[in-house]
């Protein structure tokens, strides 16, 4: 096991200084910041006051290693256009979106799993081709589109919930929704598929010759098998809730990191796009990291590898 | 633990009456199992015996109530120590399992769950079925492992089942399946999986738990080698039909049934078998067995097929020795025919 562990943390390390280097290279590559910094109608002098300002002027590897010194101290430079520390205004924000996240992963778990370990049981009955319909259904239709409908129908014709803003939990019910809608189809149709497998495994049948109810031997000896796959998945599936929830969160009019780095990017405030990039992409390792260590955890033949 | 209650030794461990195991499949109806007889006693073995599809295992299955959904299943009679289990309920039948009756499978590889520890999966069963407390399930589980051969059995209970070989997980299994002092344990080929010199070893092993444990032992198997090291008595099956039956002496030394005789051709005897000659093989295949059957099901296959075989039912003649068998010749007919050509039977 510490091997593993520290196997893992060395690739966890190695993505995350990759992820960095591109994270920093893009935003220079993108065209030339300075001149962008500068303004539109900026003077070849003034552009390279500006480089010179804010040390666009020196060597890219320098450029990197003094960003990487002071993002590990916490200092992820500052708002170009509110001037306020990037590190602040992500704090400030990432607690709405992780909230979001949780909330999304947490629904679509719920009711995935049980309808997938109900599904793979009575596979090919009717139960089963309602689980995949629903499945269908979720991962087929745009989340945008969703989201507006969830809105007319919940919150102007019945009222029944607000439709923007997060001051209360009944505001978080709608994007929820809409977010574990999305998410909830890909994890039903793992556990089903990984549980039609464990069914059929000797594993099983010996669990049942031993006289175990049909409890124990499908969530002792069933679930914990099938649901492997689902734990990585759930992993990336809430980065992805996390990074990539920035339309839903523009609907609700969530204040969100999604949110946040929409308008930094329309307003080019390059130090806010670049922090969030990263953060995000750091938050990502760290899940995969965590869902290996919950697998190694589930099934002890994880360790060896 | 020790010291069973005293049961009634004239009556059967396991009595198996007219068991008949029908399976729907997308082409028909599949007849698995039809018709068959057999009982155990307690420290007695019987090996069915046949080759793949025969019905060998539906039958162990039917016995230990594990049939697959789309297999159902009717018998004149099915008793477990007297106790029937044809009109208990799931949950009842549950109870027994695992309890009074054990399965042993083929594949130690994957038969054990591969996430939960030796002690975890050997303490279950004990605890399940209101043995004990988790203690005593311990204590139990590191006194089988023992009995099986294992060392340092304590220390195995917290290791994993890919931490073992597979002649150690085969014995684990047997030992799993001894928690409870089952009165019958069923072996489904319980040494294929394993390396030839492991075989021997899983055998003994058995033979001395039988002898120990005085418990009634079915041993499925296709391996007559096996059958001859183990056997007290023999059921032959072939399609579904057991076709021969008897002490494990008359079925060796005397078979009557063609398909039984062709199966010892197939295998070499040490001394007796010319190094380098051919071995025989039974030539064609077995039949698909969807929808109703008619006469010897082995007709397309035997020698000594005749008129009579092509209809009706063929009983299973019983003389007074219990030796029984499925076939229209007489055991007059049946000899001489040995005698005239003991190899030609079913060569080529």
């Amino acid at each position: 096991m510490g091997y593993f562990l520290l196997r893992r943390l060395a690739i966890s390390l190695l993505v995350a200084i990759t992820v960095s280097v591109i994270g920093f290279s893009l935003l220079r590559l993108s065209g030339n910041l300075a001149e962008s910094l500068a303004g539109e109608d900026a003077s070849p002098a003034q552009i390279a006051e500006t480089a010179k300002a804010y040390g666009l002027d020196r060597p890219f590897h320098i450029q990197y290693f003094d960003w990487v010194t002071k993002a590990l101290q916490g200092d992820l430079g500052q708002s170009l256009f509110t001037k306020e520390p990037v590190i602040e205004l992500i704090t400030d924000r990432i607690g709405t979106t992780i909230q979001v996240a949780c909330y999304s992963l947490l629904l679509s778990l719920i009711i995935a799993l049980p309808l997938g370990v109900l599904a793979a049981m009575k596979q090919n009955t009717w139960i089963d081709r309602s689980a995949l319909s629903i499945a269908v259904f979720g991962q087929a239709i745009p989340n945008f589109w969703f989201a507006l409908i969830l809105i007319w129908v919940f919150g102007v014709l019945l009222r029944w919930t607000p439709i923007s803003g997060t001051d209360t939990w009944r505001h978080f019910i709608l994007p929820t929704i809409t977010l574990s809608t999305f998410a909830m189809p890909q994890f039903m149709r793992l556990t089903r598929t990984g549980m039609l497998d464990v069914l059929e495994s000797d594993y099983i049948r010996t669990a049942r010759a031993k006289g175990l109810s049909p409890a124990v031997v499908l969530w002792k000896h069933g679930l914990r098998n099938a649901i492997l796959p689902v734990v990585s998945l759930a992993a990336v599936a809430f980065g992805f809730l996390l990074g990539g929830s920035f339309i839903v969160e523009s609907i609700f009019a969530l204040n969100g990191i999604g949110y946040l780095a929409l308008e930094s990017i329309q307003r080019q405030d390059f130090p806010v796009v670049q922090s969030i990039v990263v953060f995000i992409s750091v938050v990502y390792i760290g899940l995969t990291l965590l869902s290996d260590l919950i697998n190694a955890q589930l099934d002890p033949r994880i360790r060896l590898h | 633990m020790e010291g069973n209650t005293p049961k009634n030794t004239s009556d059967h461990v396991l009595d198996v009456r007219n068991l008949n195991v029908r399976i729907k499949v997308p082409a028909g109806t599949l007849h698995a199992v039809t018709d068959v007889d057999f009982h155990v006693d307690r420290g007695e073995t019987l090996c069915i015996v046949g080759e793949s599809g025969c019905g060998k295992s539906i039958t162990s299955l039917a016995v230990m109530g594990l049939l697959p959904r789309s297999a159902t299943m009717t018998a004149d009679k099915l008793t477990l120590e007297g106790r029937d289990l044809l009109s208990v309920t799931d949950r009842q039948f549950a109870d027994l399992r695992g309890d009074r009756i054990g399965m042993i499978f083929q594949d130690p590889m994957t038969s054990l769950n591969p996430v939960y520890t030796i002690g975890n999966q050997m303490e279950e069963v004990y605890i399940r079925h209101g043995k004990g407390g988790r203690k005593e399930a311990r204590e139990r589980a590191i006194y089988l492992l023992e009995k099986v051969g294992i060392t340092a059995a304590a220390s195995r209970l917290g290791q994993y089942p890919h931490q073992l070989s597979g002649g150690l997980r085969q014995r684990v299994m047997i030992a799993m399946t001894l928690m409870c002092d089952p009165a019958l344990v069923i072996a489904d080929e319980p040494t294929t999986a394993l390396d030839v010199t492991i075989q021997a070893q899983i055998l003994n092993l058995l033979k001395e738990l039988q002898d120990e444990f005085h418990m009634g032992l079915i041993f499925i198997t296709h391996d007559l080698g096996v059958v001859a090291r183990i056997a007290d008595r023999v059921a032959v099956m072939y399609a579904g039909l057991v076709v021969e039956t008897g002490n494990a002496e008359q079925v060796f030394s005397a078979p009557m049934h063609p398909y039984t005789q062709g199966l010892l051709e197939c295998i070499p005897i040490p001394g007796k078998t010319v190094r380098g000659s051919q071995l025989g093989s039974i030539p064609g295949i077995v039949p698909a067995l969807i929808g109703e059957q008619e006469g010897c099901l082995f007709r397309n296959r035997c020698s000594y097929a005749r008129e009579a075989c092509t209809d009706g039912e063929i009983d299973l003649e019983t003389g007074g020795d219990q030796h029984g068998y499925r076939c229209v010749l007489t055991p007059e007919e049946t000899v001489n025919h040995i005698k005239k050509a003991p190899n030609a039977a079913v060569a080529e």
